[in-house]
């Protein structure tokens, strides 16, 4: 089952991504947070209590007869409801030009083109620039991310530095981060200077023990900011580490270093 | 995370709080005897009690020395050398707030206190405050009322930039001064003003001064000592002789260490301009919050030690002279901060001492700048910067 729906779901994403990704940007600038969690889609409640199974596009939504939470579904009958589940999607987008990757396979359609520079990167063209000609044949085509185009990129882009953006703003609030004291990281760390993230995870004297970049925020913001340690997953904890690496770029990584 | 890992002032806070929780339901017999405890625990340590249950509330304004009224005109020529110290960048907020820097400070209070002989004056290098708010100045000015020696101020961009130096000025008195000392023409500054970057983004003043409180924006224009000031220097040094040592105090670097930051005087080329002509000029600046110092043409410069939090190096533009301190541990308040002295030689040249909280001092020679490094360099890093 799960076989078979992810690759579903890979072969769709290339054409849903686009639109979905649009969709993420508008709700998610709405509520001014970038970092929260993952985006998740409400299933319709089955009446018998069967299992529904959700497209990648977040609405289209199939019900699977007698087989309750739980149950395994046989490999031919998971095939076909997600046959089915894709059907259904291509019957309410009936304009949506639907590539069968594998089909295109030597297209030069597929070629991926290069994304902007800085933040989210592609897949590199190894043929370099000036051999597009000869790229359809001498690299591989028809993969998931071959069907991925510049539209693409620039969106993975924005979103990328909209995360580290949420991430530049709580490093320089005191208040985004608690601090009873009003003292925010930059007050150390201008551009993150000297947190040197590529050092990590390396064993930290004062702590007496191996530690993380995340070890080391959250033990500055319940020491010197005076505030309170988030946890892994909290978006502020999220959104500091993204921005801490970015300002890092390039920078070899050096685990361990002291 | 799994483990409580804590700081040294977080585990001194949480023993300070258990010890006044107790203290406030306690009989006399319990209160003598956990006196006695603490007391030998801290002989037994070989402790002096630490500072904050020393805070001292400075007696009022009538028995203090009078701060920024300066003493020019006191000293007679000739009597070099002489020694000042140095207190700077303590970016204080109300003592109710943020008890730290206020610690910070009245350490260096206490440390130039405890110095004999006394220094001839004590500069204060700017950024009293953070946000430039008149509690915070005005707690400063309280914590420095402490100071046994004569004060002189100078002002910083966070005490500056929400009332345009209004409320400073009020308290200290010009910005801009000069005196003649022991043979030493003394210069102060206000090397910290900027072009109008409020107005146009219809930035209100709290705005604007947390603006330029941030290092790392672009928002905010680089600071200048400005056309009027520089005019003000060349009228007073056209009285001066070129054999006159000269001692420069500005708050921003009179240099371009790096614009990024403003460790950068827009201006700076034009200001060495003016002290060209002059054997012996030294620059002593606040601002860097590091061990930093630099020799252009005629000219030595050294930056001072901040009380609150030492600042990184930039990532470019760090004179070749500069030899870096250590990597401040972040685990120690104070460690990478500190205050600092200055000893005029005879010739009127300044030696300077970086007096580094919880490290071995670190003196800096004029003869090292003067020499271009051939003499006398530093004890160097064991860990520089990443």
């Amino acid at each position: 089952m799960m076989k078979t729906r992810t690759r579903m779901v890979a072969v769709a994403a290339g054409c849903v991504a686009a639109a979905s990704a649009v969709c993420l940007i508008a709700s998610n600038r709405g509520a001014g947070v970038y970092a929260q969690a993952l985006a998740s889609h409400q299933l319709p409640q089955s009446h018998d209590g069967n299992v529904v199974v959700q497209s990648c596009d977040g609405s289209t939504t199939v019900e699977i007869p007698g087989l309750k939470p739980g149950q395994q579904m046989a490999h031919e009958q998971a095939v076909e409801f997600t046959r089915g589940l894709m059907a259904e999607w291509q019957r309410k987008h009936p304009d949506q030009h639907w590539i069968m990757a594998q089909a295109e396979t030597g297209s030069e359609a597929q070629a991926p083109s290069q994304p902007g520079e800085g933040g989210a990167k592609g897949p590199e063209d190894t043929a370099g620039p000036g051999a597009a000609a000869s790229t359809a044949l001498k690299s591989q085509q028809g993969d998931t991310y071959a069907s991925f185009h510049e539209r693409d990129y620039k969106i993975w882009k924005a979103q990328t530095d909209a995360f580290v953006e949420q991430g530049n703003q709580t490093f320089h609030s005191a208040q985004a981060l608690g601090s009873t004291i009003g003292v925010s990281c930059d007050m150390c760390h201008p551009n993150a200077a000297n947190t040197h993230p590529e050092t990590y995870p390396k064993y930290q004297e004062q702590l007496q023990r191996v530690a993380l970049l995340r070890d080391m925020i959250n033990w500055c913001i319940e020491n010197p900011v005076k505030g309170v340690t988030l946890s892994p997953d909290d978006s502020r904890m999220r959104a500091l580490e993204a921005y801490i690496l970015a300002q890092r770029n390039g920078v070899p990584l050096a685990y361990g270093k002291h | 995370m799994a483990a409580r890992h804590k700081g040294v002032e977080t585990k001194y806070y949480e023993a300070r709080d258990g010890v006044l929780r107790a203290l406030r339901n306690c009989d006399r017999r319990t209160f003598l005897r956990i006196s006695a405890a603490t007391m030998g625990a801290v002989l037994a340590k070989g402790l002096m009690p630490p500072h904050t249950f020393q805070l001292v509330e400075v007696a009022g304004a009538s028995t203090a020395p009078e701060i920024g009224k300066g003493f020019a005109g006191q000293g007679a020529s000739g009597e070099r050398p002489f020694t000042f110290a140095y207190i700077s960048d303590a970016h204080l907020y109300e003592r109710t707030l943020n008890q730290r820097f206020v610690r910070a400070i009245v350490k260096a209070v206490d440390d130039v206190n405890a110095l004999d002989p006394q220094p001839d004056f004590v500069l204060y290098g700017g950024d009293l405050a953070q946000l430039g708010e008149p509690s915070q100045l005005e707690l400063g000015r309280q914590i420095l009322m402490g100071l046994k020696a004569p004060v002189k101020m100078m002002v910083g961009e966070h005490d500056w930039f929400l009332d345009l130096g209004e409320k400073w000025q009020e308290l200290f008195g010009p910005p801009t001064y000069s005196f003649d000392w022991k043979g030493v023409h003394v210069v102060v500054l206000q090397s910290v003003y900027e072009a109008d970057f409020w107005t146009a983004r219809k930035m209100t003043a709290e705005e604007r001064m947390q603006t330029v409180a941030g290092l790392d924006n672009a928002v905010q224009s680089r600071f200048e000592v400005g056309d009027k000031q520089r005019e003000w220097l060349k009228n007073d040094l056209a009285k001066v002789p070129a054999t006159t040592p000269i001692v420069v105090f500005s708050h921003s670097p009179l240099y371009k260490y790096y614009r990024n930051w403003n460790f950068w005087t827009e201006d700076a080329d034009e200001v060495q301009a003016i002290l060209k002509p002059y054997e012996r000029v030294t620059v002593i600046h606040g601002h860097t919050h590091q061990m930093l110092f630099n020799q252009i043409d005629n000219i030595s410069f050294y930056g001072m030690l901040s009380t609150a939090w030492p600042w990184p190096y930039a990532p470019e533009g760090l004179p070749k002279l500069t030899v870096q301190m250590n990597r401040a541990d972040p685990f120690d308040q104070f460690d990478g901060c500190g205050d600092g002295q200055a000893t005029t030689s005879a010739e009127g040249v300044v030696d300077k001492i970086y007096n580094l909280w919880d490290r071995n001092p670190v003196t800096v020679k004029a003869s090292y700048l003067r020499s271009f490094g051939k003499v006398d360099r530093p004890p160097e890093p064991q860990f520089a910067s990443y």
